[in-house]
């Protein structure tokens, strides 16, 4: 089948695709976009989370089909003026040691970037409970909730890095 | 967040430090003790890194497994025709089609490649498939038509080993390996005694990357793997064995590692995708679901432990008796040394005159275990530590008074009669975990002013506060570092100064496997140190360098360290002998600066930049070694069979909803000696994770095996700690150091989840009174009280 939608600002065609694949599958293996990863692809890990027309999605719950005509925002498309071309969360998990493996750090960043969008100074309650959906197996979370704190001081004080895709920002 | 100046935990100095700190000067940028950044940060950040899951290439094909639904049964036949006949389908592939060894193992080759005559666990490989899509070969997979004579399967491990039971190996009595240890006086009585018994379920590493790889058929009739591993070296025996091939023809490359944690040692695609590979001419990837993962790799091995120990009126230690039954499933993996492990630290850091040991590791048709983080260690800290609180309960003690007077120091003797000769600071630790501050904890007594996302079941609403009660507990542990009794443990390093575009580079060509901890890191920061003169690089790990040995005993800061930094100095002593013959100078004297000049004995640069020695590179491939250990006596256990010891304590605190037996751990506090913090940011992260296996392992996370088969091979099933499930860990971190190792490491990866479970048990225990004696504590457990003979596994 073929399935035609916005991914990251820009309007792809993924010819081919099996009708039973999901977002993920074709994000990864049609589209060529592997940066949204494949850790238990029934809903569980947030490994797989991406924006679908702003909200946050795990991409394997989606069926490919229904992605069709919607704008998908992934972690390819997050970009900016941080150390090597990255958004202003990234550099945030770069620099409070949030990544170890980093298999889940793909999931956190979307998921991370969608909360701070709705919710640009939670409490760590309010951050625990938004990212409960997302597991990492190497960090034990403490350095993962570092870098929300860090990275939602420095969009209140103005210091975060120029940022380009993941979601709205003010 | 933390920088190069300041630290979130407190450093205690040694009180009796034994020897200088091995780099007493300020740190190179970039260098030891540095928060170096993360080489492989940007691109993990940014969905570029490529993990063994993410490979593509040209033609490639896609491999499905086939799997035995049975425990235990003798195959009668695999008929693969109607499979063959699907379009799309390359290759259906069974035992007979193993070009070379049919069965493979890192300690005994006792694991068919594919099942040919027998499956003994749920999940065992039969057949391979490769096709052109991964639906089609998870289709083809389907229709391989396997017919088995179901047998009983021998799922009690006391019942495997009382002769009564069918040989699942012949000859073994179904006993992998029985270590006894005996020290001391055999019969000695004491005027306090207590006993126990404690069991640990099943835990799984759960790393997040799932088995994956992808294999390229050489043209010189070999294959170029690539893959998710933790020591291609070991891989690649395993697999040139089975596929008939001498090892040069087995080129390995790791992969982008999604975690490892211990599964990761023994070979999961690597000999079927090499098998499909070589027979289609083709390139295949093999992914794993997380499903099949959870049959595709060892898991940690359940324990029945019973315990009793002796005291005098005073408190000290007369003698410990142990049993440790440990179940090594249906092959051997390493169910060796982790047996040898449990043996030798089942008493824990205490000192103790007198031990009777017996630490048996059964075959069994369930799932096999293998290695996982502290492997050995973390089963017995369960037994040693409920049985130290049970100890000074019945002597009116406080628990950590009781461990600080029987605590191993320096010069204490091993079970095994094996001196501790370096810092063995089990004292210190306990102080301070017990000296921790108390976090302001929320109040569970006003209903009204309670938010209930902090107490037991969150937002899941099941309490307001009302029977919720809180409790304290400590634990303790240690465990060897590195390989042990008498293996050759060793480690190879490539380093390269040569002359680049912008000055000179240094690279570090190694095959040691970064798994996420950070290993990467450590070495760019070892070149940095030993090598100031340019930037360092870490080159991909492969086989095309001597073997790292395994990521895994926590030892690769120390050995690939060590031979990073070996290797450094030995390049570094060229470059200077270089140096004083382009002056024209003695070389005796002569030094590299921390700022990347050359100079004399009275301190004055002789050379500012190195560059122009460097017309030809300089380069230089050491193994290093550490020092040697020797065998267990296979009557008493005696023997030097360890290299280093580390050491972690923890401090529990938990609320428990006594009435529905929902525990929330609220704060943890620990403290490790880890010789030398070499990247402080990335220790605490080593720190935060190992606590959190712990805290899985105590509350939540157990695979559940009835009659051999595994009913929660999912993430929706088997739970691991979630942000929520995971408190702040307070840390104290010290610095004593071993001298025989370089700067001083100690190895820090699997120390946090040997201490963190038992204190939970031990807060569970003392916030209910409930005699809680296994893990992963139940609600019921918790409701209902005595666990014992409610076994999961069993039949």
């Amino acid at each position: 089948m073929k399935v035609t939608l916005r991914v990251n600002g820009e309007t792809v065609e993924a010819e081919g695709v099996w009708p039973g694949a999901s977002l993920l599958t074709m994000l990864r293996d049609d589209l060529g976009l592997p940066g949204s990863k494949n850790a238990c692809e029934q809903g569980e890990c947030g490994s797989c989370s991406v924006l679908m027309d702003g909200e946050l999605v795990c991409a394997c719950l989606v069926q490919a089909g229904q992605a069709d005509g919607r704008d998908v925002q992934t972690v390819e498309g997050l970009r900016g003026d941080g150390d090597g071309g990255v958004g202003d969360v990234q550099q945030a998990f770069l620099d409070a040691g949030g990544v170890q493996c980093g298999f889940c750090t793909p999931g956190f960043i979307m998921a991370v970037d969608h909360l701070l969008t709705q919710e640009p100074e939670p409490s760590d309650e309010t951050t625990r409970e938004a990212l409960s959906g997302n597991l990492c197996r190497c960090t034990g979370y403490e350095k993962i909730l570092d870098a929300v704190r860090l990275a939602a001081d420095r969009r209140r004080s103005g210091s975060a890095v120029a940022t380009t895709g993941g979601g709205v920002r003010r | 967040m933390t920088d190069a100046t300041t630290t979130p935990w407190t450093t205690i100095p040694s009180p009796n430090q034994p020897f200088a700190p091995a780099h007493p000067r300020e740190a190179v940028p970039g260098g030891v003790g540095t928060n170096a950044r993360r080489p492989d940060g940007i691109p993990k950040v940014k969905g570029e890194f490529a993990y063994s899951s993410d490979l593509w290439a040209e033609g490639m094909l896609h491999g499905a497994t086939v799997r035995s639904p049975h425990p235990y049964a003798r195959i009668t036949s695999i008929d693969t025709a109607a499979a063959k006949s699907m379009d799309g389908v390359r290759a259906v592939l069974v035992a007979d089609d193993v070009p070379g060894s049919k069965v493979y193992g890192m300690e005994h080759d006792d694991q068919p490649v594919l099942a040919w005559d027998v499956v003994r666990y749920h999940g065992e490989s039969v057949a391979i498939v490769a096709a052109e899509d991964p639906e089609t070969a998870r289709r083809a997979a389907d229709a391989v038509v396997v017919e088995y004579e179901v047998l009983d399967p021998v799922v009690d491990p006391e019942f495997a080993i009382s002769g009564d039971a069918p040989e699942l190996h012949p000859g073994t009595g179904n006993i992998t390996r029985h270590v006894k240890i005996r020290h001391g006086e055999q019969d000695v009585s004491a005027p306090v005694v207590v006993t126990g018994r404690y069991e640990m379920g099943m835990q799984d590493q759960a790393f997040l990357g799932p088995e994956s790889g992808m294999v390229l058929p050489g043209e010189d009739g070999g294959v170029d793997i690539f893959v998710a591993t933790q020591w291609m070296h070991v891989d690649r025996g395993q697999v040139a064995k089975c596929l008939g091939l001498p090892e040069e023809q087995v080129r390995i490359t790791l992969a982008g590692v999604g975690g490892a944690f211990g599964a990761r040692e023994d070979l999961s695609m690597q000999v079927h995708a090499s098998m499909l590979a070589l027979h289609t001419n083709r390139p295949v990837r093999i992914v794993y679901s997380r499903e099949e993962s959870f049959f595709g790799h060892v898991h940690r091995h359940p324990a029945w432990m019973e315990y009793e120990h002796g005291a005098t009126e005073e408190g000290d230690l007369v003698y410990v008796k142990v049993r440790v039954l440990l179940d090594g499933g249906a092959y051997t993996s390493s169910s060796t040394a982790v047996a040898g492990n449990a043996g030798r630290f089942s008493i824990g850091p205490y000192e103790c005159p007198n031990a009777t040991i017996d630490s048996i590791v059964a075959y069994t048709n369930n799932p096999p275990c293998g290695a996982m983080r502290g492997f050995g260690a973390v089963q017995v800290a369960l037994g040693h530590e409920a049985q130290m609180d049970k100890l000074a309960a019945k002597l009116g003690m406080d628990p950590v008074d009781l461990r600080i007077r029987n605590a191993m120091s320096q010069g204490s003797v091993m079970p095994t009669g094996q001196v501790v000769h370096n810092p063995a600071p089990v004292r210190e630790l306990l102080e301070a975990v017990r000296d921790a501050p108390h976090r302001e904890l929320p109040v569970v007594a006003e209903r009204e002013a309670v938010d209930i996302r902090q107490l037991p079941g969150g937002a899941a609403n099941s309490t307001h506060g009302e029977d919720v009660r809180r409790g304290v507990g400590y634990g303790i542990g240690f465990k060897n570092v590195g390989f042990a009794e008498g293996f050759d443990d060793y480690s190879t390093a490539r380093v390269t100064l040569s002359r680049g575009a912008d000055g000179p580079i240094v690279s570090v060509h190694h095959a040691a496997a970064e798994v996420g901890q950070g290993l990467v890191t450590i070495c760019m920061q070892i070149a940095r140190t030993e090598l100031p003169v340019g930037p360092a690089i870490v080159l991909p790990a492969d086989t095309q360098v001597g073997s790292a040995g395994s990521t895994s005993a926590s030892r690769q800061t120390f050995m690939t360290g060590g031979a990073v930094k070996q290797s450094c100095e030995l390049v570094r002593d060229e470059l200077l002998v270089r140096a004083a013959e382009h002056v024209g100078v003695a070389r005796d004297g002569l030094r590299l600066a921390d700022d990347g000049t050359i100079r004399n004995l009275a301190d004055g640069i002789l050379l500012d930049d190195v560059t122009e020695l460097l017309a030809t590179p300089i380069e230089v491939e050491r193994e290093f070694r550490h020092r040697e250990t020797f065998p267990m006596d296979p009557q008493t256990g005696q023997g030097n069979a360890d290299v280093q010891f580390a050491f972690a304590a923890h401090r529990a605190v938990v609320d428990v909803d006594a009435g529905l037996g929902i525990v929330r751990v609220l704060d943890m506090a620990t403290a490790q000696d880890v010789g030398k913090a070499m990247n402080p940011q990335q220790l605490e992260g080593q720190i935060e994770g190992g606590t959190s296996h712990g805290v899985g392992l105590a509350l939540m996370e157990e695979i559940q095996v009835v009659g051999g088969k595994v009913r929660n091979p999912s993430f929706t099933d088997y739970l691991i700690p979630t942000v929520l499930d995971m408190p702040t860990v307070q840390m104290t971190i010290m610095e004593l150091g071993d001298p025989e190792a370089p700067y001083g490491v100690r190895g820090v990866g699997e120390p946090p989840s040997i201490s963190s479970t038992p204190a939970i048990a031990a807060a569970v225990r003392d916030a209910t009174g409930v005699d809680i004696t296994r893990v992963p504590i139940r609600p019921d457990d918790i409701v209902f009280g005595a666990s014992e003979g409610r076994s999961s596994s069993g039949a």
